[in-house]
């Protein structure tokens, strides 16, 4: 499967790599077009982006969409919840890189290292209290083909005290991993940092 | 851009204006616009170069059929009638009934995850439906396939098919962002369905 001799074989919260299996644009070679979807500047630097940059209308609106869901802190569910649901789907999938990126900003949002590094190791079966357990409960459900998600997870997110809008944005933050998960999968690969 | 532009998300969910559900996607507004123009950018770009607007909406028809959500999986076939002829959609029904699964599956790098791995769904298509879809297009349809149901499968050599069949790079990205989008658009759909109908 894996092509890198640096590839994790575990989930990981570390820093890892991405090595593209498609070229990406070169990133003297970027057109302004190219450039300005990648929405932040600095992105010229990663060849995940400078790769997405071939089709730019499609990588400025991802963006566009992932940076509202994660970012927009008009209340709902608290940041920590959105990056626990993208750990959890991306654990799901089976993503090791998305899963490390995500499990970092889970663990620092909620200073919950321990309860992270348990969703990493066991799985989305973990035990990480009420909240967190109808949050991943929630994202597995919609992950599932066929979808399993229903009234009863609504009822069990309402419980653990989520509005709508929270509950929205559980709703899209596991929708989003199921993007990213895909091309960060199927595009390239993680690899430890040398 | 067009104003009257219909919301694909809010139409398939049945949001009407006004709604408590509405209130909640204003509350996101640029997650709401940007996955309406990704909508855009995916399936009807002013320029779809090498990938039509008529392969755009087969892949789009089978990757929601593969989902089993019906009001999405209707939403495609019918923009596939329109842009592809009743024909392809035809064809592209009996693929999706012929290659459905579960998900998602696959295996990991061999290691300490490997007891987690699952045999990933067969994609197999009848002589048929493979002759009527066409070398790009069946190509296309078993790496969405793929990407659907067990994308931990992921390998460099899944792209050969691709490249043999007449994709590029550029057309592999958008083939990929394609069906990476609708994993997220039908998902928020039939998650804000059952928020919805929670009331």
């Amino acid at each position: 499967m894996t092509t890198s001799p640096n590839a994790p074989v575990v989930f990981t919260r570390d820093q890892l790599d991405w090595l593209p299996w498609v070229e990406p644009v070169a990133e003297e070679a970027l057109t302004p077009r190219q450039v300005e979807a990648l929405v932040d500047a600095a992105r010229a630097k990663s060849p995940y982006f400078r790769l997405l940059a071939r089709d730019p209308d499609a990588l400025e609106h991802r963006t566009r969409t992932d940076k509202d869901i994660f970012y927009n802190t008009d209340a709902g569910a608290p940041r920590a919840d959105r990056e626990l649901a993208a750990a959890a789907v991306s654990r799901f999938n089976g993503c090791i890189y998305c899963a490390s990126v995500h499990a970092r900003f889970a663990a620092t949002y909620a200073k919950r290292e321990a309860d992270v590094d348990r969703l990493l190791v066991e799985g989305v079966g973990a035990d990480l209290g009420e909240h967190w357990n109808a949050v991943v409960a929630a994202a597995v459900a919609l992950t599932s083909i066929p979808m399993t998600f229903g009234p009863e997870h609504v009822a069990r997110l309402r419980a653990v005290g989520m509005d709508d809008l929270a509950i929205a944005d559980v709703i899209q933050s596991a929708a989003f991993f199921n993007w990213a998960n895909r091309l960060m999968l199927s595009l390239g690969e993680p690899a430890a940092k040398g | 851009m067009t104003t009257s532009e219909t919301d694909v998300i809010d139409a398939l969910v049945g949001i009407a204006p006004g709604s408590p559900l509405d209130a909640v996607r204003a509350r996101r507004p640029a997650a709401r616009t940007h996955a309406q123009a990704s909508y855009r950018a995916l399936l009807t770009p002013a320029e779809p170069g090498d990938f039509t607007i008529a392969e755009r909406f087969a892949v789009a028809a089978y990757v929601a059929g593969l989902h089993r959500e019906a009001a999405t999986a209707a939403h495609y076939a019918a923009g596939l009638a329109v842009h592809g002829g009743a024909a392809l959609a035809a064809t592209v029904e009996q693929a999706v009934a012929e290659t459905r699964a579960e998900g998602p599956k696959g295996r990991y790098p061999a290691g300490p995850l490997s007891v987690e791995d699952t045999e990933p769904p067969a994609f197999a298509l009848s002589t048929p439906v493979a002759a009527a879809l066409g070398p790009k297009l069946a190509a296309a349809l078993a790496h969405a396939h793929y990407l659907v149901f067990h994308p931990r499968d992921a390998a460099p050599e899944r792209f050969q098919p691709l490249y043999a069949a007449g994709w590029t790079a550029d057309t592999i990205v958008s083939l990929s962002q394609l069906v990476s989008f609708l994993a997220f658009q039908i998902r928020v759909v039939a998650g804000l369905a059952v928020l919805r109908a929670a009331g």
